[in-house]
């Protein structure tokens, strides 16, 4: 029956199977593949039969996983065969071979309309299936009135119907402005009175998508949704359509109506409580999707407490049950459930037995276990859940053991009882799984350290212990040298704990670590020696002799620190006011939880991590703030460390002063309220009672090292107090460095920072505004709101009214690029300090160049390209005056930060330039974009430019920004930072470059 | 929405567990090269999965829910939000519907009849949703598209033995 007449494709088929290996079978392909091509080259003497034939095989071959490059305009052609096999097989090998983006579609668009328009029930029906299953923009514009004409036609059989309805579907997804909501919204309703199943489901469809995008319009379809009981699927009537009914409704807010909603509550409780576990395996789970579906329904109703436990109790239950489905299903939905207030209490009851899901021998159920776990985790069961999933890191998965540490630190960092423990789980999490602690987890450990002096003695003490082991991992040896170099003084009366014996175990591990920890115990020993007063002349010489060592190091970085260490240490006791220890840091939102939010995608989990770092994040930012003011951290202090790197002298300097100024000010001004001091120095009286003390001693100190940047620090308040809030920084420089990076600060004055983080895909974006109050008081009515421009969609998460002090708060902004154009959006940013209403108005690097993908191409790819994308207005050409003079290769430079690749080689002229990129934005989609720069060596100023890509609008924004960047882009003095003059000759780097020191380094990443 | 409906990847005979693919079918647009890392990831990360574990993986942001059936598995990929139990039950309503027409179906009727598969497939899911939970409407349809067919090769047949028996 089924392959009657296709005798060569079995054949085809058989002699695959048949071949004993893949060379075999990549050599039957090929010969295949060249007969196909010659046959489709002398298409006339080919029978539609034989056509048929070859299309298919193509089909198979490609399923097979070859490449077919070729034949498809064959395939499409059959679509406008008159007779049905062929169209079917055009139509059918078509929806496979192609996507929506490719150019073969377009041809066809005109031939699928009339099919189906026209009287032909069969042809309407294979052109709304191609078109429902690969249609694109194109065909949504074109094709969406005659589809929906089709769905309501009475004349239609339900066979058209419903294919019409999900090709409607698809239709709206591609561009949601083809659906009329107006007329259509009653219609829709009309529909879903429809007996036809097929015409029913496919409509609940329709309107769950119509609905997620904008439910208020379709309010009228909301009292239709209900279930016929005709049909039965193992005894459950119609489980998709009740699935995609519930569905629906998860989309209009909650139902107000008491009698609704009791009706409603009626429903859903008996198929919570009357859905039993029974034996046939497809009865399950098509009565448990009906359940599961409930219960996501019960959970947007916000139904009361009583039916929340009742539903906490099923899923515990289900968790314990052996249908591993189910136990998947029921760790989910209670991960699900957290973010219903008011549960938490009672999740926590089923502690143990989720506890045990992590050992259950599914990976997906132990990762929804450590999900959930992850996110019930709060102050009363922290200890035993990090202290499970220690224990659990030994056995774990390597699939798991990155995201299992990141959030075990995570939950010891935010909810630690005390401090030590914190310090006891991250050293466990660096002994048990070294390779997954990424560096920011020990910065962080390292920065609690710093800031709480109580703890200093303890962590160096556990440092100590863990470098008695036999073999530790690099990371626990970078980190108990930096915290033994700064703490291990305190521990000098121990056994085993003389600064000798110190150095001698810590200098046991160098052979065996990377450059980036030799730089790291090179502080280290230089520390050592600092704290050993009065010298060990024995210590000393050996310290030295590795000083003297390392001067000769190839690697710049330990070079360096050796020279000055060896330097340095030389001036004796005066090494003590220079290599002081490290200052507090300021109190940053953690690092951690940023990482967490970006690895989602990766790790594959979502919605509650993401859910519970929002919730958390305030509270987390307050705890900081209020050990670190219990700890007497001064806001001199703060203020000096935000300054000083601006002014970038050696760091091992600013660090010192840092040290002494806190010193100063703590024993100075410790009598004085922290917060009142920072409004003293801000506000119009400045100098009055203790702050006159602590500038004096900042001005002594200075005087001593003669250190400007002191005498800009203590300046600083004087000049913000005459002009309210003075923007710190150039606006619009740091704006045009965004543009050309993705993450930084966007604006900064006395009160607040924002910085911001960036990452595209494709025509999205995801921008991370971080907002951050760098004072000791709160900062009020804080308001951002984005002005879009017509191409961006932009969608900015709440912003809170306000900023704890001290705080930082992220709001991710969703970004989509709907068209080419050079618009900018802008951030209008507001808040109240004390009585000052600050509004700036910012514009957002969310430029066009952010929706380039560099992509190299080769001679053979450009050049047709080049040719067949010729003449305006598809192809533009300009020649630009005025342009700043700059070398080639920083043009190149320039351009590669735009990513614009230049691709060398290409054009033969030396003094041209050829680049290269994608663009993408909805309209569309992926576009490949050449451009080409022809310049005069004999006047810089000007040269010519031709762009081309396949979209007109795209051509004419793309040349006007390239011409932009070439133009005016010193808008700042200095030229935009990522195009470094290319070192050519290995240059002095400037003394200790802040970004070196671990110490600013981990002042950066925290 | 289901994305990809990667049906088939049957374990090879010689124990190693490199799925050969039967049938593919895109819902979302993904270039040649895109489609074969998919299937090789998915395929890797599936085809090693024990006996008795629950029928879903998560990968990469998506959701895959797979069901074996012998030696074949069928896979969907869908959102994290999508009800992954309805899923599971459209891949049975699609083999049901396969074993019904081939009677009682076998890997090699998907094999040399992939074609068909594709055409009834096309009857259960457009735009990955579902379009028919009714096996008797579907097995009609497609029995209506063979019909067609047959016809249309019987007047071919009858054409061109008439103008073979001209041109003798």
């Amino acid at each position: 029956m089924a392959l009657s007449g296709m005798r060569g494709l079995s054949v085809f088929i058989s002699d695959i199977r048949n071949c004993p290996n893949k060379e075999q079978e990549r050599l039957r392909v090929d010969k295949e593949l060249g007969n196909i091509r010659t046959r489709f080259k002398n298409e006339k003497g080919l029978s539609p039969y034989e056509k048929k034939k070859y299309v298919w095989k193509m089909l198979y071959i490609y399923m097979l996983g070859y490449d077919v490059d070729f034949g498809h305009m064959e395939a499409v052609s059959l679509i406008s065969a008159p007779k049905y096999p062929e169209k079917q097989v055009g139509y059918i090998v078509t929806s496979c071979l192609l996507n929506e983006n490719h150019d073969f579609l377009r041809l066809a668009i005109n031939t699928v309309r009339n099919d189906i328009i026209g009287r032909n029930e069969t042809f309407q029906c294979l052109a709304l299936t191609m078109v429902g299953n690969i249609g694109g923009r194109e065909f949504a514009e074109s094709l969406a009135p005659d589809v929906q004409k089709l769905i309501i036609s009475s004349s239609c059989r339900p066979l058209v119907r419903k294919k019409a309805a999900l090709c409607l579907l698809r239709l709206y997804r591609k561009n949601p402005d083809v659906v009329n909501v107006d007329g259509w919204a009653d219609r829709m309703a009309q529909l879903l009175d429809e007996r036809d199943l097929g015409v029913l489901t496919s409509s609940m469809s329709l309107l769950v998508a119509l609905v997620s995008n904008n439910h208020e319009a379709y309010w009228s379809c909301l009292p239709k949704c209900d279930v016929p009981q005709e049909y039965t699927y193992y005894g459950i009537p119609s489980p998709w359509l009740q699935v995609k009914t519930m569905r629906a409704l998860q989309y209009f807010p909650t139902v107000e109506d008491p009698n609704t909603r009791r009706s409603l509550f009626e429903v859903l409780q008996r198929i919570l409580m009357g859905t039993d576990v029974v034996k046939n395996v497809n009865k399950n789970n098509a009565s448990h999707a009906v359940l599961f579906e409930a219960l996501a329904l019960v959970m947007h109703l916000d139904a009361e407490k009583e039916m929340m436990s009742q539903c906490i109790a099923l899923l515990g239950k289900f968790i314990a049950v052996r249908e591993p489905n189910i136990r998947y299903l029921g760790l989910e939905n209670m991960t699900r459930m957290l973010m219903v207030t008011d549960v938490h209490d009672i999740i926590k009851r089923h502690q143990a037995q989720i506890i045990t899901s992590l050992k259950d021998p599914d990976i997906s159920i132990r990762r929804r276990a450590l999900d959930l776990l992850y996110g019930m985790c709060d102050v009363s069961n922290a200890k035993d859940i990090v202290e499970e999933l220690l224990q659990y890191l030994s056995t774990a998965d390597f699939a798991m053991r990155e995201e299992l540490s990141l959030k075990a630190a995570i939950l010891a960092e935010k909810f630690a009882p005390d401090l030590s423990w914190y310090v006891d789980v991250i050293l466990q999490l660096i002994d048990k799984a070294g390779d997954f602690v990424s560096d920011d987890i020990w910065f962080r450990v390292v920065q609690f350290v710093t800031n709480n002096e109580d703890l200093q003695p303890y962590a160096a003490a556990k440092a100590r212990e863990y470098l008695d082991k036999p073999a530790i991992h690099e990371t626990m040896v970078k980190v108990s040298a930096y915290l033994l170099g700064e703490y291990s003084h305190l521990l000098a009366r121990r056994p085993g704990c003389s600064p000798k014996e110190i150095f001698s175990i810590i200098h046991e591990k160098l052979p065996t670590v990377s450059m980036s920890t030799v730089a790291i115990l090179l502080s280290t020993y230089a520390k050592i020696l600092m704290h050993t007063q009065p010298a060990d002349p024995e210590l000393q010489n050996q310290i030295w002799a590795i000083f003297n060592k390392y001067e000769s190091c190839i690697e710049v970085e330990i070079q360096q620190r050796a020279v000055e260490y060896f330097a340095l240490s030389r001036k004796g006791a005066a090494l003590m006011d220079i290599l002081a220890e490290m200052p507090k840091f300021p109190e940053r939102q953690s690092s951690l939880i940023k990482k967490a939010e970006d690895v989602e995608v990766d790790t594959a989990e979502q919605s509650a991590i993401k859910l519970r770092a929002q919730q958390q994040q305030t509270s987390t930012a307050l705890v900081v703030a209020d050990q670190s003011s219990a700890n007497g951290t001064s806001p001199v202090n703060q203020l000096g460390l935000v300054k000083v790197p601006s002014m970038s002298s050696s760091v091992i300097y600013s660090s010192k002063w840092d040290f002494d100024q806190s010193r100063s000010s703590t024993s100075t001004s410790s009598p004085s309220p922290s917060p009142d001091l920072l409004g003293d120095l801000l506000g119009p009286l400045a100098i009055e009672g203790p702050p006159v003390a602590g500038e004096s001693e900042q001005n002594v100190v200075s005087g001593l090292e003669g250190v400007a940047a002191v005498d800009a620090a203590a300046i600083v308040p004087v000049t913000v107090q005459t002009n309210a809030v003075e923007p710190i920084g150039n606006i619009a420089e740091r704006f045009h460095a965004l543009c050309l990076k993705d993450s930084g600060v966007l604006y900064e004055d006395p009160y607040v920072q924002i910085g911001i983080k960036a990452e595209w895909r494709g025509h999205h974006g995801r921008l991370v505004l971080f907002l951050g109050n760098k004072n000791t008081s709160p900062l009020f009515s804080v308001q951002a709101l984005i002005l879009p421009p017509s191409h961006l969609k932009m969608e900015l998460s709440l912003v809170p009214e306000t900023i704890p002090p001290r705080a930082q708060v992220q709001c991710p902004l969703e970004v989509m690029n709907l068209r080419p154009s050079r618009d900018v959006a802008v951030l209008d940013f507001s808040y109240k300090f004390n009585t000052n209403m600050v509004n700036v108005k910012l514009r957002l690097p969310a430029v066009l160049n952010k929706f380039l993908q560099p992509i190299t191409v080769s001679a053979e790819e450009f050049f047709p390209q080049w040719r067949s994308l010729s003449g305006p207005p598809l192809k533009l050409q300009e020649v630009v005056r005025g342009v700043r003079p700059m070398p080639l290769l920083e043009m190149a430079n320039l351009f590669n930060s735009c990513h614009l690749i230049v691709c060398p080689g290409l054009d033969p002229n030396p003094n041209n330039l050829v680049a290269s990129t994608t663009f993408y934005s909805e309209s569309t989609r992926a576009m490949l974009c050449l451009t080409r720069i022809e310049t005069d060596p004999a006047d810089r100023t000007q040269l010519r430019m031709t762009v081309a890509s396949g979209d007109p609008t795209l051509t004419f924004e793309l040349k006007e920004f390239i011409k932009e960047q070439l133009v005016s882009i010193p808008i700042a003095p200095r030229p935009p930072a990522p195009v470094p003059p290319t070192p050519s000759v290995a240059q002095p780097v400037p003394p200790a470059a802040p970004s070196n020191d671990p110490g600013a380094m981990l002042a950066g990443l925290l | 929405m289901i994305y990809a409906l990667f049906a088939d990847m049957a374990v090879a005979d010689n124990g190693s567990r490199q799925g050969k693919v039967r049938l593919t079918k895109w819902y979302s647009p993904y270039t040649q090269k895109e489609r074969s890392k998919v299937i090789r990831e998915l395929s890797g990360v599936i085809l090693t999965r024990g006996p008795k574990l629950c029928n879903f993986v998560e990968w990469r942001g998506y959701k895959v829910v797979y069901k074996r059936y012998a030696s074949l598995y069928f896979c969907m990929c869908i959102d994290q939000e999508d009800n992954e139990l309805e899923i599971l039950e459209i891949i049975h309503h699609y083999v049901e519907i396969l074993d019904r027409y081939f009677g009682s179906v076998c890997e090699l009727d998907l094999i040399f009849n992939f074609h068909k598969a594709y055409y009834i497939l096309d009857e259960i899911l457009i735009a990955g949703e579902l379009q028919e939970s009714s096996k008797k409407t579907v097995a009609r349809l497609i029995a209506a598209q063979d019909s067609l067919v047959e016809t249309a090769k019987e007047q071919a047949s009858s054409i061109s033995n008439i103008i073979a028996q001209a041109t003798k």
